[in-house]
């Protein structure tokens, strides 16, 4: 099928086009270059006045898997009043923060998303993510694998066999068919096994005798090793906590010029106030973000309203369980990981929750290079993706920021930097942190762009002055090509593909896991691969 | 000539052991390797030869049954699925769209076992683990009301009691087994401590105990039959273990007070976290009960007992349930997955059965199959077909085709069904 979007203002910064009028054409799900196509056979969307942008790509977002679903599960409160009716082909489904598979897919194509990376996997559960993932239509989709506890990985470690966990990394990135390496509080989760935590880069990790600090530096020399597409994707310790952005800007300047994604930074960006309040601390974080050259981030932008937090950082959950009294799920996991679960309301009423809010907002004004900043409300931690548009004007207009500011808790707006940020996106800068620059971060080449060859993932936007309003609704958005939604409604369900790292590793590896299998896991080591089902749409992306 | 599979899961309880050798000839399983008994009558007791589906008793072509089939859920004004607990993920998937479509009700056998316990972890949440953390760590063991050693057979040898793990080398030495029940049971006589509570005791002998935790008295000498002087004792173990497991069965969800029972001894679990680490976990029956929960919850937001009847997913324990569907009749047709609900739901539901059109889909001769209009003979997940299960911690393991029959499988036909439903 071939296609023309004609007379559009194109917003493609990775092609340096910032508003410029252009016609995108497609065929065969990608875009191609005009002499390509057969204009009396394509069909001609007309977008003369129109925003057109590259689909947009979440770098960041819990939405399928065993700890969204125990999410789901838990949370029927949730889904009352927020259920969508099956239509046509189109299927049924229900949830506001936690929503069902297909929902996630169909809300996402109504805000023009094409691309979202599930943000944390434990290896022994991929499959069931895999599985969940074939049920989100209208997304390509990646899955995170957590590492940052894994007892294989610390123990070669601590006995100096980092070949060793780069080879055994490169296996179970192949075997669970996952993305990227993922770190979740390192050390901290295993610890919190023997009802622990860390609190230093330099603690220890109970009973391998290893520190967060190495074990970040292992795996960050293992993503080098591996040229895997994505960076390590860090959620570093103390999230949430009033030693948090001490210990993050340790861990940026620890990783000594090796690249790294930091997640939803904006919970780990607190220093201590009077009265032991949680103060923003954006300001030193942002200028430490701003020196690294190969630091990204994304947000983690708090909106007001329900939420609910998951996390593979099993004691931040506990301790948030324990502070608001709020129903609680642990999972820990064998040999890997664990995980926790807490539903929260974000109140502006309560001092932490504006001091939060007004964290992220300060991260997105202060950290200068909108290549290294992006969007995300580490979707549904600090608010549903779905908040997204409000995110948007609440960068592009100041004027809404500083009203939203002045409805915040007293405390929080004491001494507040905030006001004083006068910058505002431009959509060539939000085209930049919603789709050129996780698109780059993450490897993807054919995503976040509109270049000859690029998917054909677009979102054609009504250029509104409330910016809300125009990234909530769409007027068109196609994935590979394929119109999905219209006016801000979904229209058909497409497949979408899952990408997974190709990594070469040393296959002997293999050996030794199938040997640690027998002790580490209930499970047989020719059970835990995910490939021995193929996984439908999975599609390998190269290394380096 | 024989072929040997390795590395194969048995899909028949929550355990879903998955080192078992089974060795076939032709389309019959000779020899099964480290199964249990119940294991063992899966694979050994497996009968492929029905081969064709009957309606009304007679053996018909599969298209004419199938056209049967969906001219019964065209007519219907409210269907009902039933079943999915030993179907695989695939074919639960297929069950969840057919009912989207035709705005069916759909329930899994969940709501006659850890329907409650779903509900208690709704309204408390749940701490929980995998069992090899079970294996790994636990060094205190509480089974209440659950009797694995007579349901769960290989449960204490490869993940709780007897098993040996990291920080638990010795296995049952290296634990202390507690069990609570109101009677000796297989499982009480291999426990280091037996408290029996009376009947319908449960929800204050735990509610007591969360009082002691929370370092609070209550003035008694017993409590719904057990000595203070135990409850207090448990009470130390408990608050003093390095890492707890209690694992709870039907005597908590199926004796009054239900999920308030479980409600209170997650609430319990949580509580015992301020003094060390402590988890739960329901000792889940049917192999893939548990994916039953998932797939629903995933699919529709809701683990069991979900109406699509208005078009979208509503969730109503105590009216979509089927146990409830069929006593008040208010389905009129039934799609049963899987399960012999003829057998096992109480008679009055059982028997509306009969009244109403059904549509079987199963590997094995049941009570329901006699009951049925129409009877699909599919391939038995794990035995003749591939698919995904997920063990009773929601570890997802792949079930194998260990021999190779041609047989339908559950998946194919509710594809077919959903095809052939205007």
């Amino acid at each position: 099928m071939m296609l023309g979007i004609i007379g559009g203002r194109v917003f493609d910064p990775r092609n340096d086009c910032a508003g410029e009028v252009r016609d995108i054409w497609v065929a065969d799900g990608r875009v191609v270059a005009a002499a390509d196509v057969d204009r009396e056979r394509a069909e001609i969307i007309d977008a003369g006045g129109l925003v057109v942008m590259p689909g947009g790509v979440d770098i960041h977002s819990h939405i399928v898997g065993a700890k969204v679903n125990s999410g789901r599960k838990m949370r029927p409160e949730d889904h009352r009043g927020h259920e969508r009716a099956r239509q046509g082909k189109l299927r049924s489904g229900s949830g506001l923060t936690v929503p069902s598979t297909h929902l996630t897919g169909y809300l996402y194509s109504e805000m023009g998303y094409t691309t979202v990376m599930e943000a944390a996997t434990a290896p022994l559960a991929a499959r069931h993510t895999h599985e969940e993932l074939e049920d989100v239509p209208n997304l390509d989709k990646g899955a995170f694998i957590t590492m940052g506890n894994n007892h294989f990985i610390m123990r070669c470690i601590a006995e100096g066999r980092l070949e060793q966990a780069r080879d055994y990394v490169g296996w179970l990135l192949k075997a669970t068919r996952g993305f990227a390496i993922k770190i979740v509080n390192p050390g901290g989760v295993e610890n919190w096994k023997w009802g622990r935590n860390v609190e230093e880069m330099n603690d220890e990790v109970i009973g391998y005798g290893v520190s967060p600090r190495q074990i970040v530096g292992a795996l960050a020399w293992i993503n080098d090793e591996l040229g895997l597409p994505h960076v390590p994707h860090i959620h570093g310790i103390n999230l949430g906590r009033h030693t948090s952005a001490r210990t993050t800007i340790e861990t940026i300047r620890g990783l000594e010029g090796r690249a790294a994604h930091f997640c939803h930074l904006q919970f780990l960006s607190y220093g201590k106030g009077a009265g032991k309040m949680h103060v923003s601390e954006a300001p030193a974080v942002a200028a430490a973000v701003n020196a690294a050259a190969d630091v990204t981030v994304d947000v983690g932008q708090l909106v007001f309203g329900p939420a609910t937090t998951m996390t593979s950082d099993g004691p931040i959950q506990y301790s948030l369980h324990r502070t608001t009294g709020n129903k609680w799920i642990n999972d820990d996991v064998e040999s890997e990981t664990g995980g926790g679960i807490v539903p929260v309301l974000y109140k502006r009423s309560n001092p932490v929750n504006s001091t939060m809010w007004l964290t992220g907002m300060e991260l997105y004004m202060l950290i200068e290079d909108p290549w290294k900043v992006f969007l995300s409300t580490d979707h549904p931690n600090a608010g549903p993706f779905t908040r997204y548009p409000q995110v948007i004007k609440l960068l592009m207009d100041r004027e809404y920021r500083r009203a939203e500011f002045d409805k915040l808790h007293h405390t929080a707006r004491k001494r507040a930097l905030l006001p004083e940020l006068e910058r505002e996106y431009s959509l060539n800068e939000i085209a930049i942190i919603s789709r050129a620059g996780p698109a780059r971060a993450l490897g993807l080449d054919r995503k976040g762009h509109l270049g000859i060859g690029a998917d054909a993932d677009i979102a054609v936007y009504r250029e509104l002055k409330d910016k809300e309003e125009m990234f909530a609704r769409p007027a068109w958005v196609f994935k590979a090509g394929e119109l999905v939604a219209r006016d801000g409604q979904v229209v058909t369900e497409v497949a979408g593909r899952t990408f997974f790292a190709a990594a070469d590793y040393d296959e002997d590896i293999e050996t030794e896991i199938r040997e640690y299998f027998k002790s580490a896991y209930t499970v047989a080591f020719e059970n835990f691969a995910v490939q021995s089902r193929p996984v439908k749409g999975a599609a390998p992306i190269a290394c380096r | 000539m024989s072929v040997v599979v390795e590395h194969v899961a048995c899909p028949f309880c929550g355990c879903l052991c998955d080192d078992l050798s089974v060795e076939a000839e032709g389309e019959r399983v000779v020899k099964v390797r480290r199964a249990c008994s119940n294991g063992q009558g899966v694979f050994r007791e497996y009968d492929p030869s029905p081969r064709r589906p009957t309606l009304e008793g007679r053996e018909v072509e599969w298209d004419e049954a199938v056209r049967a089939a969906a001219e019964i859920l065209d007519a219907a004004d409210s269907p009902l699925i039933y079943g999915l607990s030993s179907s695989a993920v695939e074919a639960q998937r297929k069950a969840v769209e057919l009912a989207d479509r035709i705005g069916a009700v759909i329930d899994s056998t969940s709501s006659v076992c850890h329907g409650p316990t779903g509900l208690a972890m709704q309204a408390v949440g749940e701490a929980t683990c995998t069992l090899g953390e079970v294996r790994d760590r636990a060094d205190l063991l509480l089974f209440w009301g659950c009797n694995p050693e007579a349901s769960h057979l290989r449960h204490f040898r490869r993940y709780s009691a007897a098993a040996e793990g990291a920080q638990t080398p010795n296995g049952r030495k290296d634990r202390t087994v507690v069990a609570v029940d109101v009677r000796p049971t297989d499982t009480t006589a291999k426990a280091d401590i037996f408290l029996q509570v009376d009947a319908g005791a449960d929800f204050e002998v735990l509610t007591t105990l969360r009082l002691l935790v929370a370092g609070r008295t209550p003035a008694a000498d017993a409590v719904g039959g057990v000595a203070f002087s135990d409850l207090t004792a448990l009470v130390e173990r408990m608050t003093s273990c390095r890492y707890g497991v209690a694992f709870m069965g039907m005597g908590l969800t199926m004796t009054p007070a239900r999920q308030m029972n479980v409600a209170e001894l997650f609430t319990l679990v949580a509580e015992l976290n301020a003094h060390t680490r402590f988890s739960v976990l329901p000792m889940r029956g049917h192999g893939n009960v548990t994916g039953a929960d998932q797939v629903l919850t995933w699919l529709s937001g809701y683990p069991f007992a979900v109406s699509f009847a208005r078009g979208y997913p509503q969730f109503s324990p105590g009216e979509f349930t089927a146990v409830d569907m069929l006593a008040r009749r208010a389905a009129d047709a039934a799609v049963i997955i899987a399960s012999d609900p003829g057998a096992h739901l109480p008679a009055r539901a059982a028997r509306y059965l009969e009244r109403i059109p059904t549509i079987l889909l199963d590997h094995g001769s049941s009570v329901t199959a006699e009951m049925a209009r129409i009877v699909f003979p599919t391939a038995a997940y794990g035995v003749d077909a591939a698919g995904t299960a997920y063990r009773m911690d929601g570890v997802p393991i792949p079930l194998t085709e260990c021999i190779s029959t041609g047989r339908p499988t559950d998946e194919d036909v509710l594809t077919q069904l959903l095809e052939a439903v205007t």
